[in-house]
């Protein structure tokens, strides 16, 4: 598939020498008293993509949600350690999660478009953050943002209808459209693609590739095809341990730990 | 042995045994419950339906009042024989005015008005409310005096059974309440065509009064319509916050276990409790006036808030967190999520919440009569600060008066409540439809 090597072929575009986009710095997270994520310490590299694998309940979805702090709105969840966005501590009581989630956007697993018009739904982020200063220019990042997601020759001429009308593909590179529409800098995305048939996922793949030149993006993915093909750095967790992280190539070819190699051939998971 | 001796081909061919899944009994047993849920429903529908119809059999006849239209002779001698009106408005208001319908009526049945006997009749002939009637003609217009003119007086209770054929005419006349006599004349005015019976629009907007051709449900349909404002105005909008806040911002703890018990604790509790309440707080303590819409409401609002905090929070529950979640994620503040996306999403339901709250407190009795909202009043409250009776309190009331015409305006002020309460559930339904159809 062109789309396969089209990605796998890309060499990385970061900037060796850049400093990382986010940090992790010994992160655990616990849920009440059982602690879900230990000690984890990882880099997301500008204008890359970083996937996260794992079997489930490894801590991955755990540790994207802590990078913008949706853990936040769940009862007793508490997360130690640090982690920085451009060295700034995002757990440091001066930062407010708001902004940060401005900045740190994120896509769900289950596509969620607003039961509200198309329009309404990418609008709504630079509404509520003032991005936009007049209702023309409302419309552009409407109207750019629904083209970056690659949705805007389907719903062109439908933009008053309701989201939740489209189809599962449309509905998440909706959301994704709605993510980006706030100008984030980094963009979270949780299993984009585990509620939507192969197609879809294509689709999906290959925006993330193209979304990867202007932000910097982590993915929990459950397929291991799927990392190899979008991203450039993979990390795999297991029982809420960061096992091992580097370069996809060499994660996916020559990975340095047993575990990461049962679990690329499937032996575990 | 022959069984076990057979070869596995002969076996393989053969139809399968019959296997007993016991489909016959499942059928059954799903028979016999079907059953049984249509014999419920027959016995439930049953019960409405002879609900209905005693109702409305029993009620229907209060809606039409029996009236005789007469050319009444404002005489100046009865309502002012000094002349002195001009100098002296209140002999207008004071003027003995039954004495004008009951020559009006007797002149119409051809009796002399020196008949003391037959006067007396005539007197328990026609309603005693003919006096605010004729009052009123007189106040509006003095130059009537002096000349004749056509009125419709209305008849007195009794003559309004009887024509409404409520009064069994077998039995002796001493033992009933309408004269041989009476119903000769009211044959006789049918045939001149001086009966009529036209809507009783008295029944909704006359006050109290101890006679049923001119009592009403006009104060208590006001001081119910002030209740329900009151209780919309105070149960929604702080059932609906304290919702928002349990639901969306307070951390569950104990604390918030605590009040949430309590608060289904408090959707149970007698209403009569509230009433004692009311009266405790309200006219005790904070020196409320008696017998006001305005402590009902209070008090209803109150009764009324579990309900609605316990639809709303429902309501908010039944919200996808995928919702919330999407909001947050955009960075979205707790409050925008709540008011951009949550609440609309809980709209209908929080709405229907509320009409069914402010139905069970519109048909609600108890604590009222703590309140001292069973009272006789006979002027419309004129603010929530008068007094007032309510629907279901007037009906209790009636339930207690001991005449025939009672009977009828007792079931007629039930068919009322009931078609008020009717009209709010099917609000209750549109509304729900109107907003869910938005997406």
């Amino acid at each position: 598939m062109s789309l396969e090597s089209a990605a796998t072929t890309a060499a990385p575009v970061a900037r060796p020498n850049a400093p990382p986009k986010m940090q992790g710095d010994k992160v655990g997270v616990f849920y009440g008293e059982k602690q879900a994520l230990f000690d984890v310490d990882l880099k997301i590299e500008q204008f890359n993509v970083t996937s996260l694998i794992g079997p489930s309940g490894c801590g991955k979805s755990t540790f994207l949600r802590s990078l913008n702090r949706m853990n936040d709105t769940i009862d007793g969840c508490r997360v130690v350690g640090k982690i920085t966005l451009d060295k700034d501590d995002i757990y440091d009581p001066s930062i407010d999660v708001v902004e940060l989630r401005a900045r740190v956007g994120m896509v769900f697993q289950k596509p969620n478009p607003f039961p509200k018009s198309i329009y309404e739904n990418v609008a709504y982020g630079p509404k509520i953050h003032g991005i936009a200063r007049n209702k023309a220019d409302l419309d552009e990042i409407v109207h750019s943002s629904l083209r970056r997601a690659g949705l805007w020759n389907e719903v062109k001429d439908r933009l008053n209808e309701p989201g939740t009308g489209l189809s599962g593909g449309q509905q998440q590179r909706l959301c994704i459209a709605r993510a980006i529409a706030t100008k984030p800098e980094v963009l979270l995305m949780d299993e984009p693609c585990s509620a939507l048939d192969p197609i879809a996922t294509a689709v999906i793949e290959e925006l993330i590739d193209e979304l990867r030149e202007n932000f910097t993006i982590v993915i929990v993915t459950h397929s291991m095809q799927q990392a190899a093909r979008v991203s450039q750095k993979t990390a795999f967790f297991h029982l809420g341990k960061l096992i091992e992280e580097g370069k996809t190539e060499d994660i996916f070819t020559n990975p340095r730990n047993k575990q990461t190699q049962d679990y690329i051939t499937g032996r575990i998971g | 042995m022959t069984d076990a001796a057979l070869p596995h081909a002969a076996v393989d061919t053969a139809a399968p045994a019959k296997r007993d899944f016991g489909l016959k009994r499942r059928h059954a047993a799903e028979f016999r419950f079907r059953l049984y849920g249509i014999v419920a429903i027959v016995i439930g529908l049953g019960f409405l339906a002879i609900l209905l119809v005693s109702i409305v059999s029993k009620g229907y006849t209060a809606f039409v009042q029996t009236s005789i239209t007469v050319p009444v002779e404002f005489s100046a001698s009865i309502i002012d024989k000094d002349n002195e009106r001009a100098t002296n408005p209140r002999v207008l208001v004071s003027a003995n005015y039954p004495i004008v319908a009951r020559n009006a009526v007797a002149k119409a049945l051809g009796v002399s008005i020196d008949d003391k006997a037959a006067m007396r009749d005539i007197a328990k002939f026609v309603s005693d409310g003919s006096r605010s009637t004729l009052r009123e003609i007189v106040l509006a217009d003095p130059s009537v005096i002096g000349t004749t003119r056509n009125v419709t007086l209305l008849a007195a209770a009794d003559i309004d059974s009887a024509n409404k054929g409520q009064i069994d005419l077998t039995v002796p006349q001493d033992k009933r309440k309408v004269s041989d006599q009476q119903v000769a004349w009211l044959d006789q005015l049918k045939q001149q065509g001086a009966i009529s019976t036209p809507f009783n629009w008295g029944l909704l907007t006359f006050g109290a009064s101890s006679r049923p051709e001119t009592a009403g449900l006009g104060v208590a349909l006001v001081g119910s319509l002030y209740m329900m404002a009151i209780v919309l105005l105070c149960a929604l909008p702080i059932g609906v916050a304290a919702s928002i806040y349990l639901e969306e911002f307070a951390k569950k703890n104990r604390f918030t276990d605590f009040i949430e018990v309590n608060i289904n604790n408090l959707a149970a509790v007698p209403s009569i409790v509230y009433g004692l309440l009311g009266l405790a707080v309200f006219i005790n303590f904070f020196g409320m006036p008696r017998s006001a819409p305005i402590v009902g409401g209070l008090v209803l609002t109150l009764m009324t808030l579990p309900t609605i905090i316990i639809a709303t929070r429902a309501a908010l529950r039944a919200v996808p967190p995928s919702i919330r979640s999407a909001a947050l994620g955009i960075g979205a503040s707790r409050m925008q999520m709540v008011f951009d996306h949550v609440l609309p999403l809980a709209t209908p339901g929080i709405l229907t919440g509320t009409i069914i709250g402010l139905a069970r407190a519109l048909g609600e009795t108890a604590p009222l009569l703590l309140i001292g909202m069973v009272a006789f009043v006979a002027d419309r409250p004129t603010s929530p600060l008068d007094p007032a009776t309510a629907l279901p309190v007037q009906i209790y009331m009636w339930a207690n008066e001991a005449e025939r015409a009672f009977v009828e305006r007792t079931q007629g002020a039930v068919l009322v409540l009931l078609i008020f309460l009717a009209l709010m559930n099917i609000a209750a339904i549109l509304l729900r439809r109107r907003f869910e159809r938005r997406w």
